[in-house]
């Protein structure tokens, strides 16, 4: 079983993001997605620059993958995409159908969690089209993966988005131009303000949910590491931590001890709560309410 | 440029075709289509009834059987294709990549639309379900700009058909599981967003209180009419400003940009509503119309008149109106 790091979901400034990857590379993860998947108007770093973090990942033995934008609106944003997928060296994930378009017939490559996989004729339908891995979208059960694992393709790995909070929505609107009163075209980049998304709460105080440009996200955080077990015995490959600025080493450190044998999960929830500062939700997990809570 | 417009029942459909719609469209009762409501749409025997009231009439009927099966379902949907395929529809409207698969396989001859569901936002996107399953017509999800229509509109092998009127979805249709997080039931999942049986009401000294699922949507001063509690159109803190965070209760009208969409090459428009009330179908198809043929007949002069303007706004969301992402300002 691998540990993979999901993009980077937030705006993080051009030094934040390199000295991240810095120390990726000695941390124990296996595979490490990178790009920009939000926001196209943020390009603190060039594609030059993701391809020096992508061989500085490779060196020290990562698998390095080039992630998409996830809503595709303009046709410069399509033909940037075209470049990520020519790139000759790096598999690409692909978080929209147009990437996959464009990949299939190309290079292998892997199926993002917002292209809608939901049923094997789906996943069959990637893996036709030269899908290696893919990852399962936020929103499903551990009974859908269950029957997916059991008809998939031989030889396509399963991915599973384990800890981060997760991206719910994509719009067209920016949500945190919107709370400045900003137009989207001139937004000054104020996402850049809140490397963990602005936080959006009912008129009663409950951490609800994140605003992160154009993106919606959970307040909680996602956490299944009670249920690596489970990942494990259903075959799947490859578990996704989603990078946030506070704590994501201790984060890995903790994933991987459960996954090596040498933590108790409980033990790694103990440590896993400090960084967690909605608390955590498991819901989708168990055909419940993707917010709800349900392992104790 | 063709008139398409929601048939959430039988006195619906009646409305929309009586009115001058040239297709509607409609789903089965159950969560194979993205407006599972309770007491709306139609079984097999009342489709049959539908399509051949429609065709008597010159309109044709389209069949959404158009969110994600899960695998234990996937018989279940299956099965909604094989029974419009008996139904004699002019399009099945598929948003799932697998159902697509087994349609184009099973009914090479049936015409495929892409649901807006599909989330297909660009040509290359497009093009997938162009090569794949000989899709003809695609619905654009209401994220892009009149010029970024207009620039997929250069490049793709299909037919467009573009939201007109109606409540307006902010996300990316497709890829929104706001629903799901709070209740666990999504558009692309159980065909509903904010669904009814988790709605709680709850009156209080301070005002009116909107729950989905627990969670406080809203709060409504004394007098203050009261939307549905759909989560992206509730009022929220952020910064500690409480405000519509993601989006005003409103609905889409593309009356003002009708011509440019007209002179781009958009095959049809189409009305958002099959779980509205046939007068409010009667009155946007009745109004559409009268716009789209006026604006078929001279897309130089056209304006739109002030009362189609007013009666739209009746029957809006919020009794207001806006281009939504059409428009930049609103992005």
């Amino acid at each position: 079983m691998k540990l993979s790091l999901g993009p980077i979901q937030y705006f993080w400034t051009r030094d934040q993001v390199f000295d991240f990857y810095e120390r990726v590379a000695s941390a124990p993860v296996d595979i490490v997605y990178l790009g920009e998947t939000v926001c196209s108007k943020r390009r603190a770093l060039r594609l030059p620059d993701w391809l020096d973090i992508a061989a500085r990942l490779s060196a020290a033995g990562k698998e390095a993958v080039l992630s998409t934008l996830t809503l595709i609106e303009a046709e410069s944003e399509v033909s940037y995409m075209r470049t990520i997928i020519e790139n000759g060296r790096y598999p690409v994930e692909a978080n929209d159908m147009a990437a996959v378009n464009m990949l299939e017939g190309v290079a292998p490559f892997i199926v993002g969690p917002h292209v809608n996989v939901y049923n094997a004729g789906a996943l069959d339908l990637m893996a036709r089209a030269g899908a290696r891995r893919w990852v399962m979208p936020l929103e499903l059960d551990r009974e859908t993966l269950a029957a997916l694992q059991a008809g998939r393709t031989a030889g396509l790995e399963t991915e599973v988005f384990v800890f981060g909070r997760l991206p719910l929505s994509f719009s067209a609107r920016c949500f945190t131009a919107r709370a400045h009163n900003l137009p989207k075209d001139d937004c000054g980049f104020r996402c850049a303000d809140y490397p963990e998304g602005m936080p959006l709460q009912t008129r009663e105080g409950q951490s609800f949910l994140r605003l992160n440009g154009i993106q919606v996200q959970s307040g909680e955080t996602c956490n299944l590491v009670n249920e690596v077990g489970e990942l494990r015995a259903l075959g799947v490959e490859v578990l996704r931590l989603s990078p946030q600025p506070q704590g994501m080493f201790e984060i890995i450190d903790a994933f991987r001890g459960v996954m090596d044998g040498h933590l108790e999960p409980s033990m790694a929830a103990v440590l896993l709560a400090p960084y967690q500062t909605a608390g955590f939700c498991d819901g989708y997990w168990y055909s419940a309410p993707g917010m709800q809570r349900v392992h104790a | 440029m063709e008139l398409v417009c929601p048939a959430g029942s039988m006195p619906a459909l009646k409305a929309a075709v009586d009115n001058g719609a040239d297709a509607v469209y409609l789903g089965f009762r159950d969560g194979t289509n993205a407006r599972n409501f309770p007491g709306l749409n139609f079984d097999v025997e009342e489709a049959h009834r539908a399509v051949s009231y429609a065709h008597q009439r010159g309109a044709r009927v389209f069949l959404a059987v158009n969110t994600f099966p899960r695998p234990s379902q996937w018989h279940k949907w299956c099965r909604a294709v094989d029974q419009a395929a008996t139904l004699g529809i002019d399009a099945l409207i598929l948003a799932d990549p697998g159902l697509m698969d087994y349609t184009a396989r099973t009914y090479p001859e049936l015409r495929l639309h892409l649901s807006v569901q599909g989330s297909a936002t660009s040509h290359e996107a497009i093009d997938f379900y162009v090569r794949h399953f000989g899709v003809r017509r695609v619905v654009l999800p209401r994220v892009l700009s009149l010029t970024q229509v207009q620039n997929v509109m250069k490049r793709v092998n299909a037919e467009v058909e573009v939201f007109g009127f109606g409540s307006l979805c902010v996300m990316v249709e497709g890829r929104c599981t706001l629903s799901s997080y709070v209740t666990g039931e999504s558009p692309n999942s159980s065909g509903v967003c904010s669904p009814a049986k988790h709605v709680k009401w709850e009156e209080s000294a301070s005002g009116r209180r909107s729950r989905l699922n627990g969670v406080l949507i809203d709060v409504y001063a004394p007098e203050e009419p009261a939307g549905y509690p759909t989560l992206c159109k509730g009022r929220f803190e952020v910064g500690g400003n409480v405000y519509y965070a993601m989006e005003e209760p409103t609905s889409l009208n593309v009356l003002d940009i009708l011509p440019q969409l007209y002179r781009a090459g958009v095959a049809a428009i189409k009305v958002e509503g099959r779980q509205r009330s046939p007068a409010y179908v009667a009155q946007v198809t009745r109004t559409l119309r009268e716009a789209i043929d006026a604006c078929a007949a001279a897309p130089e002069a056209f304006a739109p008149e002030p009362r189609w303007i007013e009666q739209l706004d009746k029957v809006a969301e919020g009794r207001t109106h806006t281009l939504g992402a059409y428009s930049r300002p609103w992005q």
